[in-house]
């Protein structure tokens, strides 16, 4: 129950700054709704930019979730069904990259984004962050791929079905809710990321949200509920996916842990 | 499913009598006998399949984990091609006052986060588990900090935390408080690094331990209450020891993540007050892309490799190889 004040009473705090007037927001005090609430900051805040970050980040977002999920099931599906023998120590190797930190080796990918002459595009930012997210993904869908039972694959296989129709047809069809985890996931990943846009991009144009907000922190210093309706308003869209897709991932959150 | 495998073996074994055997019991319906053929193979995925994200992944992952170790020899601004430099990164690495700091922080931190984070984590999941009536409501309100970005939250607490705008220094001297500039001193912005860091992945971990106290068979409990345990002695005596495995992966998760606070710490202190909160990743981003000094910085950044694969394999090996190992046997 104390748990809820420690979540609850810093969000309340939050929401109801974005609705005070930068030069009331200290002598009124925190916790009291504003007596003359506006939408001000919305105004301004969209005003600054924020659109722009926000379209960014979109677009990142939706190319980093295609990449994971065509590369994650195709993988996936050939750690659960294929008898060749590396696809085990293939997996196995994802597993250890969970480990990896993206901190570890954020130079050596500099160079290579460098050296690709990706470097300060958005382009520059999905190749990474979908490559860091891989290994929880296939952590998820090698699970929900493994409960495919072993008889509607025998059933493919006896209409005549070749790998590529057994994948359509069947797999992916089945592992649906492992998918959209998986798709719910790396968009999580992409929106939030910060460490990428901040090393491989430089312009204001190809700004994401999370460096958005980071360079409004210094020039906002003052007006605080104005930075905080920019937080605000970045999360919005990820509200809207939660609220869309909650089951699946709550549900994929919870079964990388399983057992 | 079950049974599956065992039907399937004696069909296999015995394709002939099969008809014979069933016989008798006519009113069954009877298994297409096209099942008896072996189709096994047919259809199964070469593992060509699995190469496009190999190679994706190995280029953007694990080859910069072999080009870091190669860079922490190199002198290298960031412009131009990297000069071998053999070991004089290291040998500098290993003498400088700042770096040692920053290790003993990182070990610090890591400490502190798990103490902090994995009982509430645990008893929170635990509690989520359960059958409460509010309980769908607040698991809701509970996963909202997993929704915001690192900076995010960072800049948020930043904010309520702000000495002379937020909501502390308007609280801090009503509740008595002298000084209400937490993040202005050693000790209380490291706390504050530690409190912020759970109170986002706090969620995380309970949504983890919620699954695995999901799977516990409540049979277990029952035959608990009926040895008259209670809820104490059941919390003890099954929950613990049946979410090992669900603490090993948290636990490998949590430290492992301990040591990429990199974009709370730059937000929240920007290392500071003087380098008092410079964990070894932030150390890294301000030698590599601050200084410039990217071959330094790779000397560091390789130390963070070795060391969160070395913690994550022997946390793992620790408790028997935990889920990792487990995901894979399923097989």
């Amino acid at each position: 129950m104390l748990w809820l004040a420690v979540v609850g009473v810093p969000l309340y705090a939050l929401l109801v700054a974005t609705f005070q007037r930068s030069e009331n927001y200290t002598s009124e005090g925190p916790l009291t709704p504003p007596s003359d609430p506006t939408l001000h900051n919305y105004a301004t805040a969209i005003e600054n930019g924020l659109l722009g970050f926000v379209l960014n980040t979109a677009i990142v977002t939706l190319a980093v979730v295609v990449i994971v999920v065509a590369l994650s099931a195709t993988a996936g599906y050939a750690v659960v069904r294929s008898r060749t023998r590396w696809t085990n120590g293939v997996f196995r190797a994802f597993l250890l990259g969970l480990a990896i930190p993206s901190q570890a080796v954020i130079i050596p990918v500099y160079l290579i984004i460098v050296e690709m002459g990706l470097y300060d595009s958005l382009t520059a930012i999905v190749l990474p962050t979908a490559a860091f997210a891989l290994p929880v993904c296939m952590l998820i869908l090698v699970g929900s791929m493994r409960d495919i039972s072993e008889e509607l694959y025998e059933a493919m296989a006896l209409d005549g079905a070749g790998s590529v129709r057994t994948f359509v047809q069947l797999v992916v069809p089945l592992s649906r809710p492992g998918l959209s985890t998986v798709a719910v996931y790396s968009a999580l990943q992409a929106w939030n990321g910060f460490l990428f846009p901040l090393i491989l991009t430089q312009s204001y144009d190809k700004r994401l949200i999370t460096m958005g907000l980071f360079e409004f922190q210094g020039e906002y210093r003052v007006d605080v509920p104005g930075l905080l309706t920019a937080v605000v308003l970045s999360t919005v869209p990820l509200f809207i996916v939660y609220l869309v897709a909650r089951r699946s991932l709550v549900a994929g959150l919870m079964g990388v842990g399983g057992k | 499913m079950t049974g599956t495998d065992t039907s399937e073996t004696s069909m296999r074994a015995l394709p002939q009598n099969r008809p014979a055997r069933s016989g008798p019991a006519p009113a069954a319906p009877a298994p297409s006998p096209r099942r008896a053929r072996p189709v096994r193979h047919v259809g199964r995925p070469g593992g060509a399949w699995a190469l496009p994200a190999l190679l994706y992944f190995g280029v953007f992952a694990a080859l910069p984990m072999v080009l870091v170790a190669y860079l922490s020899l190199t002198s290298w601004g960031g412009l131009g091609t990297p000069e071998f430099i053999g070991l004089e990164n290291w040998s500098r690495l290993v003498e400088d006052p700042v770096m040692r700091r920053a290790v003993w922080l990182s070990l610090v931190l890591t400490v502190l986060n798990w103490i902090v984070q994995t009982p509430i984590a645990l008893l929170l999941g635990v509690w989520a588990a359960g059958p409460q009536r509010n309980r769908a409501v607040l698991s809701a309100v509970f996963f909202l900090p997993l929704l915001l970005s690192s900076a995010a939250i960072a800049i948020i607490w930043r904010a309520l935390l702000d000495p002379n705008f937020g909501p502390l220094a308007w609280l801090g001297p009503r509740l008595g408080l002298e000084s209400v500039d937490v993040l202005g001193g050693p000790t209380s912005a490291f706390a504050m690094i530690v409190f912020v860091t759970a109170w986002q992945f706090i969620p995380l971990h309970m949504l983890l331990y919620q699954g695995g106290a999901r799977q516990i068979p409540a049979s277990l409990y029952e035959a608990a209450r009926i040895d008259g345990a209670g809820m104490l002695r059941s919390f003890w005596h099954i929950t613990l020891p049946q979410l090992r495995h669900t603490v090993t992966t948290s636990s490998v998760l949590m430290v492992v993540g301990s040591l990429t606070y990199f974009d709370t710490v730059l937000i929240l202190t920007g290392g500071g007050p003087g380098t008092d909160t410079t964990i070894v990743p932030f150390l890294m981003y301000r030698a590599g892309f601050r200084s410039w000094e990217l071959g330094y910085a790779s000397a560091i950044a390789f130390t963070l490799v070795v060391v969160a694969t070395v913690i994550a394999l022997l946390l793992v090996r620790f408790t028997g190889f935990g889920t990792m190992r487990s995901t894979r046997e399923g097989l």
